[in-house]
């Protein structure tokens, strides 16, 4: 079984501290999503638990081995990591970057072997793309795009992904459908870590919520435990209210 | 179909501009007596212009093109850019300065090894930085910029080297350079640089399955597992040895590895990988074409085939460059 464990992380970019001692596990079957305000340090912790930045202190272990020291096949074969969307350099065909998802099995493209064709091609057809598997991404929409990306993260057949606001300028639709793509991935016995915006989101999906102010993680449970109208206030500067067991946000303080 | 015989299709083009370059020339030869001649029959004149006149010619032009088609591709896949190429990143530029160098300080009289690796050498200073650049800002200018910069000051330290020149003799063979020729080429000066070319493309070419993951952007790549310090530190090895050995070679021609790679690409399905050898066997073909029409061209002083690579090449960026900017905002 493969686990995340991030002990005391910290890490400084030249004399600012971007991460504080910030802790937190991952493990399968939870679907954890990390929340706070932008510049609260959320992709650099996730960096720094990939082993992707060089930290001042603490230590992320994948199955006990310290991160920093898998190689990154080894690593990618074992965390799938979505970061952030950027556009893509060129404009590859969707079945293309679907194989990518590969690279750490070895994969070649226009070359794949019986499990990496066969893993894409699983992939494709879950979440929906064997339609557009021979579209060019530039072609794609916002929604689109993301799901191909999901769909990379899925055909590595990682045990634990962590995606950085998969959801990010996406339309309802389209966050329900990943979010529910990530869903079936948790029960299907993955574990996943996801930085979101969306507290009504993060309730609805999440197993367990992890709060993160100024490089510190000050809360981590469950959602019904941890996302409080005094939270939000505290980590999110909002001003809310709780109404029959649900937040109701009212606005900035 | 279609990808599966684009490299079968170029190689045998290849093959045909090879045998047309030994065809053609101030006198053209019958086609019977070239084919005897290349295989060793036929009477010595023929051999002796094929063998060491035109054929040799050729082969340079040929590998010329092929060294900087594939560092050109390579390039294009790590700085994840269309317009990134050997000559418009000074990266030739810098390879000629050393070699010129070398050339006038008399080093080249030391042993003939020197010129190659003086000319690899400044390659891979060039390159080592623009990667070094490249893997602190995403931007596309900021690159081509250092690659003006790089390119205007070789040009400089060039043309001072060119004023304190002490006889119109070398002034002449550093014209050369700087504008890219194969004229007068011969096997002794092919071999010289050949395992260079070899060994970067092998580097490359190994290393290739690394460019097509950096199409995600260099977090996304390291997130499927490569290597990126590895990736960069090959790719510079690979495209230095290449281009510094091109350089060596025929001087400094630019934009072929620009035009090629932006030709084969469509057809590779956008895959940098898959892009790097019909790269390499197009940008080897548009030379040894480039290269017959300057010997047709009836012209008193010889057209240097830099010259005509840039007349073609360079218009052909300006258009990638505009249509770039329509696309991509």
């Amino acid at each position: 079984m493969a686990e995340l464990v991030a002990k005391r992380l910290t890490v400084f970019r030249g004399e600012s501290l971007l991460v504080d001692a910030a802790s937190f596990t991952l493990a399968p079957g939870e679907l954890v999503v990390l929340l706070g305000p932008n510049g609260a340090g959320k992709t650099t912790l996730i960096r720094a638990a990939l082993g992707l930045l060089q930290v001042r202190s603490g230590s992320a272990k994948l199955n006990g081995t310290n991160t920093r020291q898998l190689s990154p096949s080894e690593r990618a074969r074992q965390i799938a990591y979505l970061p952030q969307v950027r556009q893509l350099a060129w404009p590859n065909q969707v079945k293309d970057v679907v194989s990518l998802g590969r690279f750490s099995h070895g994969a070649v493209l226009g070359k794949l072997t019986g499990r990496d064709a066969a893993a894409v091609e699983r992939v494709l057809a879950a979440c929906d793309l064997k339609p557009l598997a021979h579209r060019k991404a530039d072609t794609l929409s916002g929604g689109e795009l993301a799901r191909v990306h999901c769909a990379r993260a899925f055909a590595t057949e990682a045990p634990l992904l962590i995606a950085d606001e998969p959801t990010a300028a996406l339309d309802p639709w389209h966050q329900f459908r990943n979010l529910d793509l990530i869903e079936s991935f948790v029960r299907e016995g993955g574990g996943a870590l996801l930085v979101l915006h969306d507290f009504e989101l993060a309730a609805r999906y999440a197993t367990r919520l992890l709060w993160m102010k100024d490089g510190r993680i000050v809360a981590d449970g469950s959602p019904a435990k941890t996302l409080t109208a005094e939270r939000l206030s505290e980590v999110y500067r909002i001003a809310a209210h709780e109404e029959s067991g649900r937040v109701v946000q009212e606005g900035a303080l | 179909m279609g990808e599966r015989w684009l490299i079968p299709t170029l190689s045998f083009l290849c093959v045909v501009a090879l045998f047309a370059a030994c065809l053609l020339g101030s006198t053209a030869m019958p086609f019977e007596r070239v084919l005897a001649a290349i295989l060793g029959g036929a009477d010595p004149a023929d051999r002796l212009v094929i063998w060491t006149i035109r054929l040799p010619r050729a082969l340079a032009a040929w590998l010329t093109g092929a060294a900087l088609g594939i560092s050109g591709a390579a390039l294009q896949g790590l700085l994840r850019n269309p317009l990134a190429e050997p000559g418009v990143l000074g990266v030739s530029a810098s390879a000629s300065l050393t070699a010129t160098f070398a050339l006038y300080f008399g080093l080249v009289t030391l042993n003939p090894w020197i010129l190659p690796l003086a000319a690899i050498m400044g390659a891979m200073i060039a390159t080592a930085l623009l990667s070094l650049a490249a893997s602190r800002t995403q931007s596309v200018v900021t690159l081509i910029l250092i690659g003006v910069g790089l390119s205007s000051f070789s040009g400089a330290l060039m043309s001072l080297l060119m004023n304190l020149a002490p006889n119109p003799f070398s002034q002449a063979d550093m014209i050369n350079w700087m504008l890219g020729t194969v004229a007068n080429r011969s096997f002794a000066e092919i071999l010289l640089v050949l395992p260079f070319i070899a060994a970067g493309t092998v580097c490359l070419l190994v290393n290739g399955r690394g460019l097509s993951a950096l199409t995600l952007g260099e977090d996304a790549a390291a997130g499927v597992g490569l290597n990126l310090k590895r990736q960069r530190l090959w790719t510079v090895l690979g495209a230095g040895l290449a281009t510094g050995a091109s350089v060596a070679l025929a001087g400094a021609i630019g934009f072929v590895g620009i035009v090629a790679p932006h030709v084969i690409r469509p057809l590779v399905k956008h895959d940098p990988a898959r892009s790097l050898i019909p790269s390499a066997l197009l940008a080897g073909l548009i030379l040894v074409v480039a290269d017959i029409f300057v010997r047709l061209l009836p012209s008193t002083n010889e057209l240097k085939l830099g010259v005509v690579a840039a007349l073609i090449g360079a218009p052909a960026f300006v258009w990638i460059a505009i249509r770039r900017r329509a696309t991509d905002g």
